[in-house]
This record gives C-alpha cells, structure tokens and sequence, in this order.
C-alpha cells in the first residue's frame, strides 16, 4: 500500500493531469478543446517538476521566513517552473492567435472536417477531383454506404401498424 | 491534515480537469480549466513554493482563462452548446436503438 | 469509434506506466540536491537577497531569464502578427455598465499598487519581475475590459518594452566591462532585508516586470480590441 503523504498525493495529481491532458490531445477533434488539454498536460508536467524539488518538512527556500537553519526546498526547479508558467501564457496566446486565422481561413475547428476542406482545396488546386467525390477513378471511390438494417427492420412494422 | 487538504484539493483539480474534455460548452471548459489553476496554485503552497504559487494563481487562474475567453468570442464560440465534447454515453440513434429495442 | 477508443486506451495506459515508472525512481520528498544545496548555501551571503528564488532567477540564471524573455517577446510578436491589424470600420462592444466600470476604477490602483509591490519586493519576498509583470497586465487590462472605448496606446507600450529589455542588456553588459561576466550581479550588496539592497537584483527585477507587463497588457489588448465576429 502506497503510504498517504503529501508527495504522494501531489505526485497522483500531477500524473492525472498529464495522462488526462495526453488523453484530450489524443480522442478531441476540436482544435480548441486540444488547446485546453495542452495547457493541462503542460500544468502537470509543471507540478511534477516542482514535486522533485519538494523535501519533507523543508520551509520555503526564502531566509528569515522559517527558524533559522530550518531545512529550505530546493529552489531550482522553482525558478524553471516560474519561468515555464508565464512562456507558457505566451505560447497560449501565440496558439489562440493561429487558431483565430484557421478559424477565418476555414470557417471551422473540426479536425475532420478541416481535414476535409483542406483536401479538397488541395484537389482543386491541382486539378483534380477531390478524394471522396463521385468522379473519383472507380477504385478510389468510397463505397456506398452500407444500409442500416436494423433500423429498417424495426421501422417497417411501426409503419404497416399505422396504417 | 495538509495531506487531506492536498487530497481534497487533487480530487477537485483532476474532477475539473475531466470536465474539461467532457463539458459541452467551451465557456464552461474554460471555467473548469482556471478551476485547475487555482487548485494548482494553492497545491504549490501547499509545496513550499510560493514564487510559483503567485505565478499561477495569476497567470493560470486569472490571465489564461481570459485570454482563453477572449478567443471564444472572436471564434465564436461564445455558446451554450457546441456538440463536440468527449461524449461518456452512446449518442442516441443508431448505438441506442439496438439495446432498448424490447423496452 | 472503437478502433481509436483502445488506440487511445492503450495510449494513455502507456503513458501512466511510463510516468509510473519515472515516479518510482524519484525521490519524492528526500531530493539529492546536488546545484540547489549550493545554492541555497551560497546565495544568501554572495546575492544578498533574501529570497533565493529571484536570487537565482535574476542572479545565477541571468542570462537564462534573458532567453525566457526573448521567447516570450517572440511569442507575442508572433501572436500579434497573426491576429492583424483591426478593420478601421468595426465596430466597438459596448461600455460594460456601472457595477463594471466602478469596479474596476475601484480594481485598477489596488492591482497596480500590489503589482508593483510585488515587482520592487522580489528579492525580499515572494514574486519578482514575472509575477508582478503578470499582475499589472491585469492591472491595465481590467480598466480596458470595463471600457472598451478606451484604448491603450501600443506605441507607448512598445517604447516601455523596448527600453526595459535594453535595461536589462544594458546592465549585463555594464557587468561585461566591470566585472568580465555577462550579468554578473554589481553594486554593493547592503543588508538583506531593506528595500535597497541586493545589488542589481531588484533593477533587473523591475526591467524583467516592465517587460513582461508590457508585452502581455499588449497582447491581452490586441487580442480584446477585435471586431465582432461575423457570423
């Protein structure tokens, strides 16, 4: 069993974050919410550092706050993560920024459906018929979409019993 | 008693960060995402590192979520529902149907 | 989409196992402090300064901080180079009513008052250049959001930023000639704990805030000074 302390429960925290973060990056699609789950990954990964600094019953690495000769945390990784924090409000922003041209190029945030229009706009600029459209050469061409027959089964009879 | 405080105060922050993906609404995930920061910002007390306390408690919980908001509104997305959240329960429809057709 | 649901699964399986597994090598709590005894042991006496964070963040990492701010004045650049200059026809959102703009006039010499505290204060007490910085930014961007039809004026801002990033190479460089190292703390070093002391820690403290205060009240204002979304 794991024992309960502060680090231990710090040190959950900051992995929940990144796995959490890793996780939004992976499943989202929308470029915004990957925008969030960066900035939580990033956060976690800050904690984590600060966690390695921590030392059990130090005080806060400033002289004259505690007794004097009182263990202090190492501060180190303190200055990195201060400094990472605020780099990191400015990589934000730069990335709000990108995000509001993709926004006016496309008019969306959906990666699929950016996706989508951004092959088709390199289709047309090369001339070609876009992936996916009905003048495709036959072994490019989507398939047809497969009936649902379940839904067809069980609306049939809903149909013939209201008529 | 720190080590309950820090408890309660991971079990918020990562409560949060779950919402963040799960939240259908965008300004409700960025109120969730300065939720982070300041649970953060007060676990780094809790760490011994003030310095980086202040630091987030300003920048996380204050600065992020505003520049965060402030792109919403020039995307537009300043919106009750988008409809692209990590969706927990199979959408109604097709997943649905089969399972409760007897019911 | 089950295929990219265990992808993603297995992804962050991996990643747990991995962070578990560089957890499981640290030390948590009993750090071999190796640099941060040193540090910690030195800097008191050789920095004057009573607050070892900004001791080393202005101090032995000098020309660490200049890198961090050089970046961050990239990113904003960037960012502002992206967004685009505002339509000269557009349209301003409306002033934010009474209870906004009061609280605000009420808001803005408190956050100004405890940015510059915190910014002057940073070798004594918690804070320093980067969080006092952040704060004023706030500080400015509070009056702005109240009141949109006030602007705050960019080139100011630049000329703020520009001088205070010179600031800080200037008194690297100043260090270059004396001493014959860049950013090599100067001045006599005083006694730790009143205001003027610590040699050139608070001056590169307060270059450090002026710039980041600047770039970021900037940016904040660039991206809030938008025309109404279209659609």
């Amino acid at each position: 069993m794991i024992p309960l302390s502060l680090e231990t429960v710090s040190y959950a925290g900051a992995i929940g974050l990144v796995v959490i973060g890793g996780l939004g990056l992976v499943i989202c699609n929308h470029l915004f919410r990957m925008l969030l789950a960066l900035a939580m990954a990033e956060s976690g990964a800050n904690l984590l550092l600060v966690l390695t600094g921590f030392r059990d019953g130090a005080i806060a690495p400033i002289i004259g706050y505690g007794p004097a000769g009182a263990p202090l945390v190492d501060p180190l990784p303190q200055v990195l993560v201060l400094t990472a924090i605020v780099i990191g409000v400015g990589v934000q922003a730069l990335a709000v920024a990108v995000l509001v041209r993709v926004y006016r190029s496309y008019g969306t945030l959906d990666m699929r459906e950016l996706r989508r229009r951004m092959e088709g706009e390199i289709a047309a600029a090369a001339g070609i018929a876009a992936p996916g459209s009905a003048q495709a050469p036959l072994g490019q061409r989507p398939l047809p979409p497969v009936p649902d027959y379940e839904l067809v089964r069980r609306s049939a009879p809903v149909r013939e019993r209201g008529a | 008693m720190l080590t309950w405080i820090a408890l309660v105060i991971v079990v918020v922050m990562l409560v949060a960060a779950v919402l963040v993906l799960t939240l259908r609404s965008f300004v409700a995930a960025v109120a969730a995402t300065a939720v982070v920061g300041l649970a953060l910002s007060v676990l780094y007390v809790l760490l011994q590192a003030p310095d980086v306390a202040m630091t987030e408690a300003a920048v996380g919980a204050g600065l992020s979520g505003v520049i965060l908001a402030l792109a919403l509104r020039r995307l537009g997305l300043w919106q009750l529902d988008d409809g692209d959240a990590v969706v927990l329960k199979p959408a109604s429809g097709r997943a649905g149907a089969g399972g409760d057709a007897d019911a | 989409m089950p295929m990219r649901d265990i992808a993603s699964l297995v992804f962050s399986a991996g990643l747990l196992f991995l962070l578990l597994v560089i957890g499981a090598e640290l030390a948590l709590g009993h750090p071999d402090m190796r640099v941060g005894a040193e540090y910690l042991r030195v800097a008191g006496p050789e920095l004057g300064a009573a607050n070892i964070v900004t001791a080393i963040l202005a101090g032995y990492r000098g020309f660490d901080t200049l890198g961090e701010l050089s970046i961050l004045f990239a990113a904003a650049t960037a960012a502002s180079l992206v967004l685009g200059h505002r339509r000269a026809d557009a349209r301003r959102d409306p002033p934010g009513g009474l209870v906004l703009s009061a609280g605000a006039d009420l808001l803005f010499p408190l956050l100004l008052v405890v940015g510059i505290f915190i910014v002057v204060h940073g070798h004594l007490t918690p804070g320093g250049g980067f969080q006092g910085g952040v704060i004023l930014a706030a500080a400015f961007f509070v009056a702005l959001l109240a009141n949109p039809a006030r602007t705050l004026n960019h080139a100011l801002l630049g000329w703020i930023e520009g001088l205070a990033g010179a600031a800080f190479i200037l008194i690297g460089l100043w260090a270059l000639v004396e001493d014959g190292h860049f950013l090599t703390p100067l001045l006599p070093l005083g006694t730790m704990g009143e205001l003027v002391s610590a040699g050139t820690l608070p001056l590169l403290s307060v270059a450090i805030g002026l710039k980041v205060g600047a770039e970021l009240a900037g940016l904040l204002a660039h991206l809030a000074d938008t025309e109404a979304p279209d659609r």
